[in-house]
C-alpha cells in the first residue's frame, strides 16, 4: 500500500513539492502507463459521477475555490493602495503636518476590506476543503463498488484472459490515479485558471507595460520547462526500465535463494546484481537530476522575472514613462505601489502557468487510469439468459414433487415456463450429457472435438489425459464457465442453458487442484459451501474430508485466522479444507479436478475414504493424475488433443492394452 | 537504525555532504533577493524626493541593483541546480549502496535466515521499501535544510528590516506550528487505520480475482459484493474523517499569512509614517519586501511540517530494510576449515533437530543413521515426517540442534561451507531454474564444464533427448522460473544441474515426482552404473522409486522408524506396508 499520506497538500501552497508528484522511483511506478486513448470521453464519464449526486457541493466548491484564489491575489492591489495611502501621508508629514492630526481614515478602511476579503478567502478556503473531501471519497467509493460488483459479473474467461496484475492494478494504481485527478489535478487546474486569468486582468489594469515584460520573460520560461521537462521523461522512462531488470532479477534470486546456496553461486549473484544495480544508479541519476533541478530553475526563474519587471518599472518611473491608470496622479509612491503589487502579481500570474504544465502529464496519466477502470466497468457480463432454478424438494404420498424451504437432500428443477402436459417440476438425478461438443478458447485452436459424455445419475467419470488435452475445458462446460451453442450439453434432460447459471453452480460441487481460500476462520471458510451449515455439519464436512484432525491440532482449532489464502497451511492441509467445503455444499453432481494431487499417496489413502463417502450416490466427473485413484470409475475415458481416444472401465481399458494401459504401466509421463 | 541506514552512503559521502552546502548558499541568496529588492524599490520611493540620500543617477541605481539581482538570482539557480544534482547523485548512489548491502547479507543467509522472510517480503524490502528510504533520504539532505534555513535566514532579515514588526512572526509561527501539530497528531491514527483497512480491502479483491471460479462455483457473487462494500463504506467513513482533518491545514495557514500580513501592514504603515522624516528609517519598500518575507516564513514552516510527515512514513520501511541488513547469518565456515571431503559416508548421531521458529516442536527426534560412501539410500514417509528436514542438515543447510551430522567421518561443522556443499549436491524440492540459456542453467553446478561433461550430465538424468528436440538445444532459452519447460524435464534439468557437480553425495528430494516410471527407472539405473562411488539419498512418494535402494529410510512424525531394504520393510515395518499397499493395489480394494 503505497498511499501518500501527505497527498492532500493544499493546492497552490507547496510549490517545492509539486515538483515530486509522479515522482521518478516512485513506488508502484514499475509498470509503464500508457496514455489516455479517449481522454475526452473518459473526462466526461467521470465528471459525470460528479456530477451525479455531489452537483450542488460541485458547484459550492468551484465558487470556493474561485474565491479563495482571488482573496490570494487581493493582496496585490491591497499593497498598491495601500502604498498610495502611505505616500499621502508621508508628504503630508514631510510638509510638517504634526503626527496627530493625520487623517488614518483611508488606511484604516483598506485594512478593514482587505480582513474582509481575507475572512471570506479562509472561509472559502475551508469551506473547499471539507466539501471536497466528501466528493473526492464519495465517488471513489462509487467507482470502487461500481468496480467491484461488475467485476464478479463478468465471466470466466475474462479473468483467464487477464493477469491478475492487470486486474488488481485497476484497484489500486488506477483508482489512486483518479482520486489524485478529483481531490488534486481538477481543483488545482480550477484554482490555477481562476489565479491566471484574474492577475492577468489585474495586471493589465495596473500597467500593461509591465504585463508585456512579463510574458515576454513568461515565454522564455515555457521553453525552458519543455526542455527539462522533456528530457526528464527520457530519463525517467529509461530509469523504469533498468527499476524492471532488477526487479525481475531480485524476484528471480529471492524466488530461488535456497537454489543459490545449494549451488554456492552466491558471488555470482553478487556480480549480475552489482551490473543491474549499477545500471540502475546510473539513470536514476539522471531522472532524479532533471527532475531535481526543475524546482530550482523554475524559482529562480521567477525571481529573475521579478528582477527583471522591478528593473523596467523602475527606469520606466523614473524616466517617467510608466503609465499609470487613468484617475491616478504619477507620484513615486503611487508608481512604487504600482511596482510593488506587480511584482506579486507576476510570480502569482507565472506560478499557475508553469505548475499547469507540470500538472497536464498528471491528469494524462489518471486519465489513462480511469480509463482503464471503466475498461473494466463496460466488459460484457455473464449472459444468462436461463430461467430454470434449482429448489429444495419433498416427495409426496402420490410420488409428486413438492417444492420446499428446507434442505431435504432432494433437489428439483423448477421450470416457470413449463407448457401444458409438461412438468413444472423435474426431480434432480445427476444425469449429464454432452453431445458431439466441438469447442475452442480462441478462433482456430480447437481444444475438444467431437466430444460425447454420457454420465448416467450416480455414475464416476474419470478424464485421463495429458495437461492441454481437454479435461478440464469439458468440466467448465458443465458448469457454465464458458458457453456453447444451444443444446449439447443436458442436464436430467434439461438443455443447461435454460437453467439459470447460479442454481446450474449449486447443484454442481466442485474441487479444484488449485485451493482457493479466503481470509477468515477456518469454519468460515468451509461454511464458504453453504452460508446457513451449523457448526456441527461443518465438524461433520471436514470429518468427512479428514480435515479434522489437523484443524483440532490448531491452537484455535475451527476459529484459527487463515490470512493470505491459508499461507499458514500446508498444501495438502488446504486442498483438504476444500474438500470440506465442497461437501458441506452437499452438491447433487461433484466436479473432482485433481483434487487430491497435492497430497502425498499416504493421506490420499485416508481422504480417499472421505472422497468415495463424498462420492455416494452422486454423478462425480474426477480428473486425476494418480491412476490408482480412478481405477474404480464407471467410465474412464482417455483424452488426448481434444479427443477422446479410449473409453470403458478400468478392466476394459487394460485389457485393450492401448494407451491407458501404458500409462497405468508407467511406460509414459503425464504432464 | 540510522546510523545502520547511513553506511550505505559511502561513497558517496562528498555529493552528500555537498547538497545541504549548495542547499544553505541557494537559499541565501534567495533570502538576499527581496532585501535587495527593497533597495531597487526604496529608488523609486526617493525618486521625487530631493532630500533622500542619492548616490548619483537613480537610473543607474536600478540598473546596478537590478544587475546585482540578476547575479543573485543566476548564482542561486546554479546552486540550486547544483544541489538538485548532488541530491539525485548522492540519493541515487545511497539506494544502489543499499539495495546492494541488502542483496549482500541475502546472499549470506542460511536457510534458518531464509524462512524468516519470504521471498516475497525480500523483494518488497529491495524495490519498494528502499525507494521510500531513498525519498526520505533525499528529502533529509535537501529539503529538510532548505526548509529550517529558509525560515531562519528570513527571520533574521525580517529582524533587520524591522525588528519590531518581524516580532508578529513569533505571535503567528507558534499559532502555525501549533495547530499543524494537533492536525497531524489528530489526524495520524485515523489515516493509520484507514491504511489497514486499505489492505483489508485489496485483500478481499485479490481473493477474489484468484478465488473467482471458488467464488462463481459456490454463487457466493452476492455476497462477496456485501463484503466488499463494508470494507469499502469502512474507507470511506474514516477517510473523510481523517481528511476532514486536515482539511483544516489549508486554511490554518491561510490565517497565519493573512493575519501576519494584515498586523505587519498596519503597524508596517505606522511605523513607516513615523519614520517618514527620519533618513534612513522604514520605508514603504521595505514594508513591501517584509510582507514577502510572510508567505515565505509561514511556507517555510508548512514544508518543515510536511517533511516531518514524509519521514515519519520512512520510518518502517526503514525498519523493514534494517531487519535485513541486521539478519546474520548462523551457519558460518569455522576458522582452520577441512578443505576435503574424504567420501560420501554419513552419519547422524543422536541428531534432534527444531526450526527456530518453532523451538518448541522438535522435527527430527533421535535420528540414529549410519550410511556407508557409495550407497543408494531411500526416504519414504507422508508429508510432514521431516523428510526433508532430514536430508537439509546433510550439506549444512541447517544444523543439527543436537547431536552430530558426520560426512566423510568430519563433524558437518568443521568443513568449509563451499566445500561441504559441492560435494553434496541437493537436488531441492521446490527447484528453480533460471532464465538464462539451459546450458547457463547447467553451470551453476560447475562453471567451467565442458560441453561434454553438459551433455554426459543430461544423459545420465535423461534429459539428452528432448534437450536436443528443441531447435536451439542446449541454447534454448528457460523463461523465468522455467515456465516454458513441462515439469518432468525441469526435475531433469535439476538433476543434470546437480550432476555437474560431480558430488561425493547427491540427494534428491522428491526430484523425479513428475517424471514418468520408466525414466525414472532409467535415471536409478544410470546412478548405479555411472556413478556408483557417489552416495545417492532419493525422497521419493513411489515405492517403486526406493524399492532397489541399498537400504530404505522410514519416517513418521520425526523420526525413523524402519531403515532397511525393501523385503525387509515389508515384512516387519507397518507404515511401509501401509504405503506400499496404497500404491499398488489401489486404495479401496484394500478394505
Amino acid at each position: 500500500m503505497n498511499k501518500d499520506k501527505n497527498k492532500k497538500m493544499p493546492p497552490n501552497q507547496a510549490p517545492m513539492e509539486k515538483g515530486k508528484q509522479g515522482h521518478p522511483g516512485m513506488p508502484g511506478g514499475k509498470k509503464m502507463k500508457r496514455g489516455a486513448k479517449n481522454a475526452g470521453k473518459t473526462f466526461a464519464r467521470l465528471l459525470g459521477y460528479l456530477i451525479k449526486g455531489y452537483a450542488l457541493r460541485i458547484v459550492v466548491v468551484l465558487i470556493c475555490i474561485g474565491l479563495s484564489a482571488v482573496a490570494s491575489l487581493y493582496a496585490a492591489d491591497f499593497l498598491k493602495e495601500l502604498i498610495k495611502q502611505i505616500g499621502v501621508l508621508v508628504e503630508a508629514v514631510k510638509a510638517g503636518q504634526p503626527a496627530s492630526s493625520l487623517n488614518f481614515d483611508p488606511i484604516v478602511k483598506e485594512i478593514i476590506k482587505m480582513i474582509i476579503i481575507y475572512v471570506i478567502g479562509i472561509i472559502s478556503s475551508f469551506l473547499f476543503n471539507f466539501i471536497m473531501v466528501k466528493v473526492s471519497q464519495g465517488v471513489l467509493k462509487t467507482v470502487r463498488e461500481d468496480l467491484f460488483s461488475k467485476m464478479q459479473r463478468l465471466p470466466i474467461s475474462y479473468f483467464d484472459r487477464n493477469e491478475f496484475g492487470n486486474i488488481m492494478s485497476r484497484y489500486t494504481n488506477d483508482t489512486d490515479a483518479i482520486e489524485q485527478l478529483i481531490a488534486q489535478s481538477i481543483p488545482n487546474s480550477v484554482s490555477s485558471i481562476v489565479t491566471i486569468i484574474t492577475s492577468f486582468i489585474m495586471m493589465v489594469t495596473t500597467s500593461w507595460q509591465l504585463t508585456l515584460v512579463v510574458i515576454a520573460t513568461l515565454i522564455i520560461m515555457l521553453v525552458v520547462i519543455k526542455f527539462v521537462g522533456g528530457n526528464s521523461a527520457k530519463y525517467f522512462i529509461a530509469q523504469q526500465k533498468s527499476v524492471g531488470k532488477l526487479n525481475g532479477y531480485i524476484e528471480e534470486m529471492s524466488n530461488g535463494q535456497k537454489v543459490v546456496k545449494v549451488f554456492n553461486h552466491e558471488e555470482q549473484a553478487k556480480e549480475d546484481f552489482d551490473k543491474l544495480n549499477g545500471e540502475l544508479c546510473e539513470n536514476m541519476t539522471k531522472a532524479h537530476t532533471f527532475a531535481n533541478i526543475f524546482m530550482p530553475i523554475m524559482a529562480n526563474l521567477n525571481y529573475l522575472q521579478y528582477v527583471i519587471v522591478a528593473m523596467v518599472g523602475g527606469v520606466l518611473a523614473l524616466k517617467g514613462m510608466l503609465i499609470v491608470p487613468s484617475g491616478e496622479a504619477a507620484t513615486p509612491y503611487v508608481m512604487l505601489g504600482i511596482v510593488s503589487s506587480f511584482l506579486l502579481l507576476s510570480r502569482n500570474f507565472s506560478r499557475p502557468i508553469t505548475m499547469v504544465s507540470q500538472q497536464i502529464n498528471s491528469i494524462v496519466m489518471a486519465l489513462a487510469g480511469a480509463e482503464r477502470v471503466f475498461e473494466l466497468m463496460d466488459e460484457k457480463p455473464e449472459a444468462d439468459e436461463g430461467y430454470i432454478t434449482l429448489v429444495n424438494a419433498k416427495i409426496g404420498e402420490n410420488g409428486e414433487i413438492i417444492p420446499c424451504e428446507e434442505h431435504t437432500g432432494i433437489w428439483a428443477w423448477h421450470n416457470p415456463k413449463a407448457k401444458e402436459g409438461e412438468p413444472e417440476y423435474i426431480r434432480l438425478r445427476g444425469e449429464i450429457t454432452l453431445e458431439k461438443v466441438d469447442f475452442e478458447y480462441v478462433e482456430g485452436k480447437q481444444v475438444l472435438n467431437d466430444i460425447s459424455v454420457y454420465a448416467n445419475p450416480g455414475q464416476q467419470i474419470a478424464l485421463v489425459g495429458a495437461t492441454g488435452a481437454g479435461k478440464t475445458t469439458i468440466t467448465n462446460l458443465i458448469n457454465r464457465f464458458y458457453d456453447i451453442a444451444d443444446g449439447k450439453v443436458r442436464y436430467d434432460g434439461i438443455n443447461i442453458n435454460k437453467i439459470k447459471k447460479a442454481d446450474l453452480r449449486r447443484s454442481l460441487g466442485v474441487v479444484l487442484q488449485e485451493v482457493n481460500l479466503f481470509s477468515g476462520t477456518i469454519a468460515e471458510n468451509i461454511r464458504y459451501g453453504r452460508m446457513d451449515a451449523t457448526d456441527e455439519e461443518i465438524v461433520a464436512a471436514a470429518k468427512l474430508a479428514n480435515a479434522h484432525d489437523f484443524i483440532s491440532r490448531l491452537p484455535e482449532g475451527y476459529d484459527t485466522m487463515l490470512t493470505g489464502d491459508g499461507a499458514n497451511l500446508s498444501q495438502g492441509q488446504r486442498q483438504l479444507l476444500s474438500i470440506a467445503r465442497a461437501a458441506i455444499a452437499d452438491s447433487p453432481v461433484m466436479i473432482l479436478d485433481e483434487a487430491t494431487s497435492s497430497i502425498d499417496t499416504r493421506t490420499e489413502f485416508l481422504v480417499q475414504r472421505g472422497m468415495d463417502k463424498l462420492m455416494e450416490g452422486r454423478t462425480v466427473f474426477v480428473i486425476a493424475h494418480r491412476l490408482s485413484t480412478i481405477r474404480n470409475s464407471d467410465v474412464i475415458m482417455v483424452m488426448e488433443h481434444g479427443e477422446i481416444i479410449e473409453r470403458g472401465n478400468h478392466e476394459d481399458l487394460i485389457a485393450k492394452k492401448g494407451k491407458y494401459y501404458q500409462l497405468y504401466t508407467g511406460m509414459f509421463e503425464l504432464d | 537504525m540510522i546510523k545502520k541506514l547511513s553506511k550505505s552512503i559511502g561513497e558517496y559521502k562528498k555529493q552528500t555532504i555537498l547538497t545541504p552546502i549548495f542547499v544553505t548558499l541557494e537559499v541565501i541568496f534567495d533570502v538576499l533577493i527581496p532585501y535587495v529588492m527593497s533597495k531597487l524599490l526604496a529608488v523609486i520611493e526617493n525618486a521625487g524626493d530631493p532630500n533622500a540620500v542619492t548616490a548619483g543617477d537613480p537610473i543607474k541605481q536600478i540598473l546596478g541593483y537590478g544587475g546585482l539581482l540578476v547575479v543573485f538570482a543566476l548564482v542561486a539557480l546554479y546552486f540550486g541546480a547544483m544541489s538538485g544534482r548532488m541530491a539525485a547523485i548522492s540519493s541515487a548512489g545511497f539506494a544502489k549502496n543499499l539495495r546492494k548491502n541488502m542483496f549482500y547479507s541475502v546472499q549470506n543467509y542460511s536457510f534458518n535466515n531464509i524462512d524468516k522472510f519470504s521471498s516475497s517480503s525480500l523483494i518488497t524490502r529491495m524495490t519498494t521499501d528502499v525507494n521510500w528510504v531513498q525519498m526520505a533520504f533525499q528529502m533529509v539532505i535537501r529539503i529538510a535544510v532548505r526548509a529550517p534555513l529558509n525560515l531562519i535566514f528570513t527571520l533574521i532579515m525580517s529582524f533587520m528590516l524591522n525588528a519590531k514588526l518581524a516580532l508578529v512572526f513569533l505571535a503567528t509561527i507558534p499559532l502555525l506550528a501549533v495547530g499543524l501539530l494537533i492536525i497531524m497528531k489528530l489526524a495520524f491514527p485515523v489515516f493509520d487505520k484507514v491504511f489497514k483497512n486499505y489492505d483489508r480491502l485489496n485483500v478481499v479483491v485479490q481473493e477474489n480475482i484468484r478465488g473467482m471460479r471458488v467464488v462463481k462455483t459456490y454463487v457466493r457473487e452476492d455476497e462477496e459484493t456485501r463484503k466488499f462494500k463494508e470494507a469499502s463504506g469502512q474507507i470511506h467513513k474514516d477517510f473523510v474523517k481523517a481528511e476532514r482533518i486536515v482539511a483544516f491545514n489549508n486554511p490554518l495557514m491561510n490565517l497565519a499569512v493573512y493575519a501576519s500580513t494584515v498586523l505587519i501592514c498596519w503597524f508596517g504603515t505606522k511605523a513607516v509614517i513615523g519614520d517618514a522624516t527620519v533618513v534612513g528609517g522604514f520605508t514603504a519598500s521595505e514594508l513591501s519586501t517584509l510582507i514577502t518575507y510572510v508567505t515565505q516564513v509561514l511556507m517555510s514552516l508548512m514544508m518543515l511540517s510536511m517533511i516531518f510527515v514524509q519521514i515519519t512514513i520512512a520510518e518502517a520501511p526503514a525498519k523493514r530494510i534494517c531487519e535485513v541488513l541486521d539478519e546474520h547469518s548462523d551457519i558460518l565456515s569455522p576458522e582452520n576449515a577441512v578443505n576435503e571431503v574424504i567420501d560420501g559416508s554419513i552419519e547422524f548421531k543422536d541428531v534432534n533437530f527444531s526450526y527456530k521458529s518453532k523451538k518448541d516442536k522438535l522435527c527430527l527426534t533421535d535420528v540414529d543413521l549410519k550410511i556407508e560412501s557409495g550407497q543408494t539410500i531411500g526416504i519414504i514417509g507422508g508429508t510432514g515426517s521431516s523428510k526433508t528436514t532430514l536430508i537439509q542438515l546433510i550439506p549444512r543447510l541447517y544444523d543439527a540442534t543436537e547431536g552430530e551430522v558426520k560426512v566423510g567421518g568430519v563433524n558437518v561443522k568443521e568443513y568449509d561451507l563451499k566445500v561441504l556443499r559441492d560435494a553434496v549436491s541437493v537436488v531441492l524440492q521446490k527447484n528453480v531454474l533460471f532464465s538464462g540459456t539451459i546450458k547457463e542453467n547447467l553451470r551453476w553446478g560447475n562453471e567451467n564444464a565442458t560441453d561434454e561433461e553438459i551433455a554426459e550430465a543430461c544423459e545420465l538424468a535423461q534429459a539428452a533427448e528432448f534437450i536436443n528436440s528443441f531447435p536451439d538445444k542446449y541454447d534454448t532459452l528457460i523463461d523465468q522460473g522455467g515456465a516454458n519447460v513441462s515439469g518432468g524435464q525441469k526435475q531433469r534439468l535439476c538433476i543434470a544441474r546437480a550432476l555437474l557437480k560431480k558430488p561425493k553425495i547427491l540427494i534428491l528430494d522428491d526430484s523425479t515426482s513428475a517424471v514418468d516410471t520408466r525414466t525414472d527407472a532409467l535415471i536409478r539405473k544410470g546412478f548405479k552404473e555411472y556413478i556408483p562411488t557417489t552416495t545417492k539419498i532419493i525422497i521419493a512418494q513411489r515405492i517403486a522409486s526406493v524399492q532397489d535402494a541399498d537400504k530404505i529410510i522410514v519416517m513418521e512424525g520425526g523420526k525413523v522408524v524402519g531403515f532397511g531394504n525393501h523385503d525387509e520393510l515389508l515384512a516387519t515395518n507397518e507404515i511401509y506396508q501401509e504405503v506400499y499397499y496404497s500404491q499398488n493395489k489401489g486404495g479401496s480394494e484394500n478394505e
